[in-house]
């Protein structure tokens, strides 16, 4: 029976090691090349080098790209935490008529296929004369983003005690003081983790970036061009290496934040996707 | 009542179907520590909430000191509040949490450490200004609920079954501290609890309370000793109850009960007709037991005995009797507490209630 066990545990151990080779062995083969002395991906490696990480950093049109999606992530964060925010508020704080429905909708861009709602959104845009650029797509990553935005939201506030909401109009304070005084400062956790998860969500977004983009790209789509010259290809895989480190340092900063101070007030864990 | 300083006229609030104050009038005087007893989901909590203005009943007035709060939201009343959970701003300290209230009052800055120095030496909690909302026990949490409430203060202090947290030998300390504290600064508490003990032990006055009306209202020896119906005396401490029917009607009343036989008892204020069905209430403490035959004694089977260290409560079955079981609470009785022995019972019949419900 011991040697049962032992067998079985040694299959599930195979088995989880296999697991997570194949989650990360394909995106750690991304730094591995950037490093590599030749513009063909194929073992083994010539020798090391640098220079793909310095023709990144000279390439002019590759900076332009980054500040784009700088820009659009930045907005897409601010707009969809803030609605996120009052989303959240509202549907755990009153109850609303049909509010299952409501938030079933808000919910709803998680489920529906991503070219599906970009190609709906090119159609209205340039059907109401609206021009492509940055703004439509931060309009686009909104529209993703949200539902991203309430998830977070909302477990933060339905882990906090409505009786410290009370505490405060007890101690004579408005709706508006007992919002900035207990409400903001008790979610903010929520509020960072919101910001940093919609950014990246944004940051790395290519479906709506290319459909809703002008001829000006943001960094995904700039890489995607970037694909078709074989030469090219070391610096895209040099730059892919820098984005996958700051996005892995940024969604752990999120869950940070996310489970700071969450012992006492919380248990939910985070259901994305 | 002419001295009422809070007056609550014919309040109701319904939840959706559910009635949770049903038609409650009820007057509280100025200074006065007034509790609302009862178990849990009879409504206590919901009028409560009503006086400090987070519901607004479905009917009927509020008034505090002659004026109308009904519609007045919480943040403009003289009440606060201290939570069942104390509801501590876990994201501020001690003397932030004390002070949060005093915002709009524009202090300086000595005369707001001034005022949050006073309050915290009331609960006994000088030095513990910068501890966190994590770094306190339950008995400091309260203490600090209490300190913020009292900081404004408020013509009324409603708590929200405070000690319902606390262990027991804390919640009996701060049951006295409480009570002294109330005394000494003499605003009208409007307390709730499930807990009958605690509440005979603070209060003025006690209004009993059963699915959203008050059963009876008078100060804490009157509902011990006189509760007004039998729902009463079965909440209120330990009660025998025994079925009976009024015999007849005379100076005093006789009522037959099948437990015990003809017992005859004043009118305890009530009106009764011969034949009524009616309850005898006495209290395990007015029974005792003697292990020899004496006369007037009432022949009994021992059933059980439980020791509590300051009395010793026995389970007895009259053998004259339809096998209804008495408790009798006594310290000293020497006899053979083995189940089935037989003992005697002594009872004075002045110390039975007499209860039409």
């Amino acid at each position: 029976m011991n040697r049962n066990m032992n067998v079985a545990a040694r299959i599930l151990g195979a088995y989880a090691v296999i697991y997570v080779a194949y989650l990360y062995v394909p995106v750690l083969f991304l730094p591995l090349f950037s490093f590599n002395d030749s513009i063909y991906i194929s073992f083994p490696l010539r020798g090391w080098t640098l220079k793909w990480y310095q023709t990144m950093f000279a390439n002019e049109a590759l900076h332009r790209a980054l500040v784009n999606s700088l820009k659009v992530g930045m907005m897409t964060a601010l707009i969809s935490t803030i609605l996120g925010i009052l989303g959240a508020r509202a549907v755990t704080r009153y109850q609303l008529p049909g509010q299952k429905p409501v938030v079933a909708m808000i919910m709803l861009p998680l489920v529906v296929p991503e070219i599906i709602l970009a190609m709906a959104m090119l159609i209205v845009i340039l059907r109401m004369g609206g021009s492509l650029g940055l703004v439509s797509i931060a309009a686009g990553h909104v529209l993703i983003c949200v539902p991203f935005a309430m998830v977070v939201l909302m477990s933060r506030f339905e882990g906090f005690d409505r009786s410290l909401e009370e505490a405060s109009y007890d101690l004579g304070e408005n709706a508006w003081w007992t919002f900035w005084r207990v409400t903001f400062p008790n979610v903010l956790p929520g509020i960072v983790a919101s910001l940093l998860l919609t950014f990246t969500i944004s940051f790395d977004e290519f479906i709506m970036a290319f459909f809703l983009g002008s001829t000006n790209p943001t960094l995904p789509v700039f890489m995607w061009n970037q694909l078709r010259f074989p030469k090219l290809l070391p610096g895209v895989l040099a730059l892919g290496a820098c984005i996958l480190i700051a996005s892995v340092f940024i969604v752990l900063l999120a869950e940070w934040f996310r489970r700071r101070n969450t012992s006492e007030t919380q248990t939910g864990d985070m259901t994305i996707g | 009542m002419a001295d009422a300083f809070i007056e609550i006229a014919s309040v109701s609030k319904s939840f959706g179907s559910v009635t949770a104050v049903d038609n409650i009038s009820l007057s509280i005087r100025k200074g006065e520590f007034f509790s609302l007893l009862g178990p849990s989901g009879c409504g206590k909590t919901t009028l409560l909430r009503i006086l400090g203005g987070f519901e607004t009943p479905s009917d009927g007035k509020v008034m505090i000191e002659g004026q109308e709060v009904t519609h007045m939201p919480a943040h403009l009343r003289s009440t606060n509040m201290v939570f069942q959970n104390y509801a501590i701003f876990p994201h501020l300290n001690v003397e932030q949490n004390v002070a949060y209230g005093l915002r709009q009052q524009k202090l300086s800055r000595e005369a707001q450490a001034e005022k949050v120095s006073a309050a915290l030496a009331m609960v006994q909690l000088e030095g513990f200004e910068k501890r966190g909302a994590d770094e306190m026990s339950g008995g400091q949490k309260q203490r600090v609920a209490l300190a913020r409430a009292l900081i404004k203060r408020p013509k009324v202090l409603l708590l929200d079954e405070p000690l319902g947290a606390l262990d027991k030998k804390l919640r009996e300390e701060m049951q006295i501290e409480l009570r002294i504290l109330q005394q000494q600064v003499g605003i009208t508490f409007v307390f709730v609890t499930h807990d009958q003990e605690e509440a005979l032990t603070l209060s003025d006055r006690i209004a009993v309370m059963s699915e959203g009306r008050i059963l009876q209202n008078a100060p804490p020896r009157e509902i011990y000793e006189r509760p007004c119906s039998r729902a009463v005396a079965d909440f209120i401490g330990q009660m025998n109850l025994l079925d009976g029917v009024v015999a007849s009607v005379d100076e005093q009343i006789s009522v037959s009960s099948a437990a015990l036989g003809p017992v005859s008892v004043g009118s305890n204020n009530q009106t009764v007709r011969t034949g009524d069905a009616v309850t005898l209430a006495v209290r395990p403490e007015n029974l005792s037991l003697s292990d020899v035959p004496t006369p007037g004694g009432l022949a009994v089977t021992l059933k059980a005995s439980a020791y509590f260290g300051d009395t010793t409560h026995y389970r007895v079955n009259p053998l004259e009797g339809d096998g209804s079981t008495l408790d009798v609470s006594q310290q000293d009785y020497q006899g053979s507490d083995r189940s089935g022995d037989q003992a005697w019972l002594h009872f004075d019949s002045s110390n039975f209630l007499l209860l039409k419900d």
